[in-house]
């Protein structure tokens, strides 16, 4: 029976992208400027109907590019409003530099991103190539497996970037969460906003009676210290990330940190994964432990600011691991999430697992169970000694030969 | 845990098998059991075989992969049976839904599955009737709350009562046409 976990929460029927809609008309930023682009195309839509209707007060700026929607978004936000916007692959690659600049600025703008692939050859559908090529931007990066984590998550994120200087980003699989229609909780429009709470910038270029140079050129004199403090503010937003969970958790009832475990306790063979894909892993561990296989996930959620330590700790006791890819890094070696788990592993001096890397359903490819339940066979055997570890990117449903 | 059923709905391009996939999802939502509905994108074109599906769970629904063996079959219109596969994955438990006026047996021996499998309704003919056009996707609903069997029927009438007087209030003749159509397809569907 689906109940809400929240007294006051209503269930509802909806798509990851209706959710995020949602959680925006009830954090009523002050101004959103975007441009529509599938499979994000509905949050742009839903949101300008809500403004036009009357139902939030945003001032919706309709531009003509997604390079646009970013500069107007960063403008509004130096100007001391409360900034958002949404966006998937392509138009988040035509962001690309002003990305850099939001970051560098420190502008707590929220970003809704669907992820998508990119271009070439052109495709629609989802995997994590757009956010994951822009894992050193200096954002905050928040992935969701299901439409209620992209609204939850949604407003969290206004207090982290806010609280962080930090731009943050909140992502769900693109058609396979965004525009997949499920039972979830909606909290009332005062409770939200209560949570939200009011923007108050320390300093904004609108504020006249104390002015201030924002966005100037630096030499070798300033620079570096400017994204030294950048990267430094990544590791101090991992506490913030955590109080803002706390609160959450305490108001809503629901539980969030920089990952979920998922019988992770005694587990011997473990798969690491981001978004959709850790909750069909969920289902195959499910039935792999009826059949007395010690299998767990670890589906992380806050991918920037990396949680290397936490993770490192947490996968110490497995014997072996793979580190499940949405997107290759086409370096030669391995795909980003697999790389900084086993960067993290070893600068822990955890070396005992085995580790293997996949990547997988790029362009919307399908992953099913059976998939992850070879994952787990092959991981078992590696555990067990009967196999090797794979020391090169394996893939997962695609044909090579 | 109980057993999650799994439904496909076979359709062409504007036939509203993915508008019936969502009605569907959120009347079932609505009787407090958790739900999945999600179609299969691919580019639009009007009259194209279309798919949807739903998952139904009294349990949370964590997979989010294709449905490749559905429970139910609905099929919207019954020309797709020549375009397109859509018994793959039926096996010999799944049933297939097919809005037809031909009898469960011919349609069975068309599938080349066994009779036992085969639901029909001429749910093109109770929506001319009802809502005075041909839109099968509204009636479908009740037939395959009928088949499942285990779902509740005034429960899913109401809720999409409720949907639609928000949608056409100044259009009571439609609210109640739409609901007369479901609930004739949930009396109407045979296995004969």
């Amino acid at each position: 029976m689906v109940k809400p976990i929240f007294s006051k929460g209503k269930i509802v029927a909806k798509t990851g992208n209706e959710m995020m809609a949602e959680a925006m008309r009830q954090i009523a930023p002050d101004v959103v400027a975007a441009y529509p682009i599938t499979p994000a195309t509905e949050i742009v839509q839903i949101f300008s109907q809500f403004v036009a209707d009357g139902k939030v007060p945003t001032e919706f700026v309709a531009v003509e590019s997604e390079h646009s929607a970013m500069s107007a978004t960063i403008a509004a936000s130096v100007a001391g409003a409360r900034a958002m916007t949404g966006t998937s692959s392509q138009g988040f690659a035509l962001m690309w530099e002003m990305l850099y600049i939001a970051a560098g600025l420190r502008l707590p703008i929220v970003m809704a991103e669907v992820n998508r692939a990119l271009s070439a050859p052109i495709n629609i559908h989802g995997d994590q190539s757009d956010t994951m090529g822009a894992r050193d931007a200096g954002w905050i990066q928040i992935y969701s497996e299901d439409p209620q984590e992209a609204y939850d998550n949604m407003i969290q994120s206004v207090r982290i970037a806010e609280t962080a200087k930090l731009p943050t980003m909140v992502t769900t699989d693109g058609f396979i969460i965004s525009h997949c229609m499920a039972a979830a909780e909606v909290y009332p429009d005062e409770d939200v906003k209560e949570f939200v709470g009011t923007y108050k910038p320390e300093r904004y270029l609108l504020d006249y009676k104390r002015p201030f140079t924002l966005g100037s050129i630096e030499m070798q004199d300033y620079y570096f210290e400017h994204r030294y403090q950048l990267a430094q503010a990544q590791r101090d937003a991992k506490k913030i990330i955590l109080d803002v969970a706390k609160d959450f958790k305490n108001k809503f009832g629901r539980e969030y940190g920089f990952y979920e475990k998922y019988k992770m306790d005694d587990a011997e063979v473990a798969i690491v994964t981001i978004g959709s894909a850790a909750g069909t892993t969920k289902a195959v561990i499910n039935e792999l432990r009826e059949k007395g296989i010690k299998a767990g996930l670890i589906k992380i959620r806050i991918f920037r600011p990396f949680p290397a330590d936490e993770i490192a700790k947490d996968l110490a006791n497995v014997k072996a691991l793979a580190v499940l890819d949405r997107a290759d890094s086409c370096s030669g070696t391995f795909a980003p999430v697999y790389s900084d788990v086993v960067a993290a592993m070893y600068a822990n001096g955890v070396t005992g697992p085995k580790t293997e890397n996949y990547v997988y359903g790029l362009g919307g490819r399908e992953i099913d169970m059976t998939h992850i339940a070879d994952v787990f066979k092959h991981l078992d055997e590696v555990a067990k000694g009967k196999a090797q570890a794979s020391k090169t990117v394996e893939y997962i449903n695609v044909r090579i030969k | 845990m109980s057993k999650m059923i799994e439904v496909r709905w076979h359709g062409r391009g504007g036939q509203g098998a993915k508008t019936a996939a969502l009605l569907f999802a959120q009347a079932v939502l609505s009787t407090g059991k958790y739900i999945q509905a999600f179609p299969e994108y691919g580019p639009e074109r009007m009259g194209a075989p279309v798919q949807s599906f739903n998952r139904v769970s009294d349990d949370p629904i964590t997979v989010h992969c294709s449905v490749t063996e559905p429970n139910y079959v609905v099929i919207l219109d019954p020309s797709l049976i020549e375009a397109v596969d859509v018994t793959e994955g039926v096996g010999t438990q799944g049933k297939v839904i097919v809005n037809t006026s031909f009898s469960a047996e011919e349609m069975a021996k068309k599938l080349g599955i066994a009779k036992e499998q085969v639901y029909v309704v001429d749910a093109s003919k109770i929506s001319n009737e009802t809502i005075g056009q041909n839109r099968p996707n509204t009636p479908m609903l009740g037939a395959l709350v009928k088949v499942i069997g285990t779902l509740d029927i005034e429960g899913v009438l109401k809720d999409t009562r409720a949907k639609l007087e928000v949608k056409f209030r100044s259009k009571p003749e439609v609210i109640d046409g739409n609901i007369t159509s479901i609930q004739r397809a949930y009396d109407e569907v045979k296995n004969s």
